[in-house]
């Protein structure tokens, strides 16, 4: 093959391009196709954890956020089976936690709620946990509403790697693991985070917010009243892209 | 007479009659009489059956989801709620006093509010009572058989509650349980092609209001029992402005006796409790709120349409100040008792909002940007406006993490509590007592309380098909009659097949 062939893979029929080193993920983002994900942020390392993202190449089922692209692999995605196996998670996760979509501040601007209404989960399917979990007011910036946490683990990676101070981390096994600051209390207010810490403004569903926000932008000014998640996680890869490549 | 029935001597010997569901008001409640062999009654009294818990289940939030997530108590009056949390919000950011245009945005809300929910009330829930009669045939007395019979009247209804929807869609975003309210003010500003598309119906709506007040006078001239029913003395209470006009959003709380005497004037509602108690009664979950200087037994009062009537002395648009006029010179300038005079005063207030949505429109301010204040921090906000159904309370506290610790709501129909107990008492005593008892006969005890508009908590529609049972039951607890009506609306006698030895 010549180097200057361009290298493809085909992804639910059609010819996808990739750069040496892309991944599933990315390549299909870049040619305009959205997988939904939600542990995964582009901007980020990727960590697939909550394998909403998980497609089928070759026959396998691999996390396309990490799975590296391949010239002529096959790759399904929007297949009914994986949109049921999504949908299936996503209720897990709504239903795990305490998700109260119609007052919540992060409604309209969250990334579960967004992919769920994309996969077209309309109610849940399984019984609801109601667990009891904390929130943290006690900093005067920044809260940590655990009723909403999916435990993606964003905050974690980031906190770490770009802040550089690891304020937070999970403890607990299975379905008791929450997510806990590293601070002599405990609480918010006694750890190193800060308002401008890139950590605290990357949560997809609303844990981890900036007090002072809320409700500030309008129902049809929201995100994703403007458009869905589908073609707003595609705009947004294109303009990361762009501003990538100067 | 009435309040004696409140409490029967020897309930266990008397035959229980119950009215469940109550049809035709927001949300769930239930009647029950006790009546002795000769059908007399001996006790009436009007039961809430619904438990909420919004008070409990907020504490441990943060204080700024308040707004948003007590609305949910209701889908006919999400905004009273919006807005009364939102004021008390507005107390603990230190804004008491917000920008002008976000106070014009909030009236405007209020007013489509107060419109499309009086709307809702009186074309689709009270009109069927008062177009056919009381005890005219169940399958006609409903909103299908206003829409056959009445479809002029009917569309008006629906066309006049669409408009105060598209007003609170314009602000909140969305008809039902939308955002406006932010700590210290409004999260958007009213566009010029939004204000100008709510503007070029006003002069549609504010006629098609008058007409609806013509309407509702001239159906209670016609009604015979309109001033002989549910006719009983009480004090009232509502907010005004501090030249006495009406004001459905802000002011002070006045209270008057049933002589149309003032008991309180002009007091700060966020000292509300130095004026009102509440108190618990063990067969009801809704409390009995009482003005403290009169005490429990003689401090009740009634609230919403009726009350401000009465308790206002002026209103500040032309039309409906020209129908207040009217309305209280129907009572010889005093106060106005009658029960079914709450529809009457219910249309004049719809006219009021609808005149007063259009002054707000043409107000330069309503189009301002300016929409957010802050001030010193607070541990403690009160919150009060009158809603639809009358005065409604939400007062917070929160701990220094900004989390809720405490909540209280006295929501309009709690106010009416004891009210609507003596309205069921009056009817059921001037109209039921030692009659056979029919399902005309009972529905005088519903359109008692449907007068009063009552939001039960919720956002149910029953509009007449839901299922009622009436049962006659001997003093052994033995059922000597039955009525039922199913889900699909159709009566038919079944037989008893438990007794009720619990009581009422």
């Amino acid at each position: 093959m010549s180097p200057d062939t361009k290298k493809t893979f085909q992804l639910d029929g059609k010819e996808i391009p990739f750069r040496e080193g892309q991944t599933v993920f990315d390549a299909a983002m870049a040619a305009g196709v959205y997988i939904p994900h939600l542990c995964h942020n582009p901007d980020f390392e990727p960590h697939s954890s909550c394998r909403l993202c998980t497609v089928i190449v070759n026959g396998r089922p691999f996390a396309s956020c990490t799975q590296p692209a391949v010239a002529g692999q096959d790759v399904r995605s929007d297949t009914p089976e994986l949109n049921e196996m999504r949908r299936a998670l996503t209720d897990m996760l709504l239903v795990e936690g305490n998700h109260y979509c119609p007052a919540c501040e992060k409604s309209g601007n969250c990334r579960l709620q967004a992919t769920a209404y994309a996969l077209g989960l309309q109610d849940s399917h399984f019984p609801q946990f109601f667990p009891r979990r904390d929130v943290d007011a006690s900093h005067p910036d920044i809260i940590l509403d655990r009723d909403r946490c999916i435990l993606c683990g964003l905050c974690l990676r980031i906190s770490r790697s770009v802040d550089k101070k690891s304020v937070f981390a999970m403890t607990g096994r299975g379905i008791t693991t929450t997510i806990v600051v590293d601070s002599p209390s405990g609480l918010l207010a006694d750890s190193k985070v800060s308002r401008e810490d890139e950590a605290v403004r990357h949560c997809p569903v609303g844990a981890l917010m900036m007090k002072g926000e809320a409700y500030m932008v309008p129902i049809g000014q929201r995100r994703y009243d403007v458009s869905p998640i589908s073609e707003d996680s595609v705009r947004e890869f294109h303009a990361r892209e762009e501003a990538h490549n100067g | 007479m009435t309040r004696l029935l409140e409490t029967a001597a020897h309930p266990r010997t008397l035959r229980r009659v119950a009215i469940e569901p109550l049809t035709r008001v927001e949300g769930h409640g239930k009647v029950t009489l006790l009546l002795d062999d000769q059908n007399r009654v001996h006790q009436a009294r009007l039961h809430i059956v619904e438990f909420r818990g919004f008070e409990k289940f907020i504490q441990g939030r943060p204080y700024w989801e308040v707004p948003v997530l007590v609305q949910r108590l209701c889908g006919i009056c999400p905004v009273s709620h919006h807005l009364a949390a939102g004021k008390a919000v507005d107390m603990l950011v230190g804004a008491r006093q917000i920008t002008p245009t976000a106070e014009k945005l909030r009236r405007l809300l209020h007013k489509g509010q107060m419109l499309q929910s009086h709307a809702l009330h009186f074309f689709h829930l009270a009109s069927p009572d008062l177009l056919f009669g009381f005890d005219s045939e169940p399958e006609r007395r409903n909103i299908i058989g206003v829409v056959r019979e009445h479809p002029e009247l009917a569309v008006r209804g629906v066309m006049l509650r669409k408009y105060g929807q598209e007003v609170i869609k314009a602000i909140a975003g969305k008809r039902i349980h939308g955002t406006a309210c932010v700590p210290g003010g409004m999260n958007k500003a009213l566009t010029v092609d939004e204000r100008d598309v709510l503007r070029r119906e006003t002069t549609q709506i504010i006629r098609w209001c008058q007409e609806a007040v013509r309407v509702c006078r001239d159906l209670l001239d016609k009604c015979e029992h309109a001033p002989i029913f549910g006719v009983f003395p009480s004090n009232f209470m509502s907010l005004i402005r501090a030249d006495g006009a009406l004001d459905f959003y802000d002011g002070g709380l006045r209270a008057r006796d049933a002589s149309g005497a003032i008991i309180f004037d002009h007091a700060d509602y966020t000292r509300y409790n130095r004026h009102i108690h509440e108190e618990v009664k063990s067969w009801s979950y809704m409390k009995f709120p009482f003005i403290i200087n009169l005490g429990e037994e003689d401090g009740w009062y009634r609230v919403g349409p009726l009350a401000r009537m009465n308790i206002c002395d002026s209103l500040d648009t032309v039309f409906a100040e020209h129908e207040r006029k009217l309305f209280r010179e129907a009572a010889n300038g005093g106060m106005q008792h009658a029960t079914l005079a709450y529809h009457w005063a219910r249309m004049i207030e719809m006219l009021h909002a609808a005149e007063g949505i259009e002054r707000l429109l043409d107000d330069p301010d309503i189009l301002g940007t300016d929409l957010v204040t802050k001030g010193e921090r607070s541990l403690e906000g009160v919150g009060v406006i009158e809603a639809p159904r009358g005065t409604l309370f939400h007062h917070y506290k929160v701990d220094e993490n900004d989390v809720v610790v405490r909540a209280n709501l006295i929501v309009s129909t709690t106010n009416n509590n004891q009210a609507m107990n003596e309205a069921v008492r009056t009817v059921a005593a001037s109209y039921l007592d030692g009659q056979r008892l029919t399902e005309g006969l009972l529905n005088h005890i519903e359109v008692a309380v449907r007068a009063f508009d009552p939001c039960l908590s919720c956002a149910t529609h029953a509009l007449g098909k839901m299922p009622l049972q009436v049962e006659l039951v001997d003093a052994g607890g033995t059922v000597v009659d039955r009525l039922v009506k199913g889900a699909d609306g159709q009566f038919c006698d079944a037989l008893p097949t438990f007794n009720y030895d619990s009581g009422p």
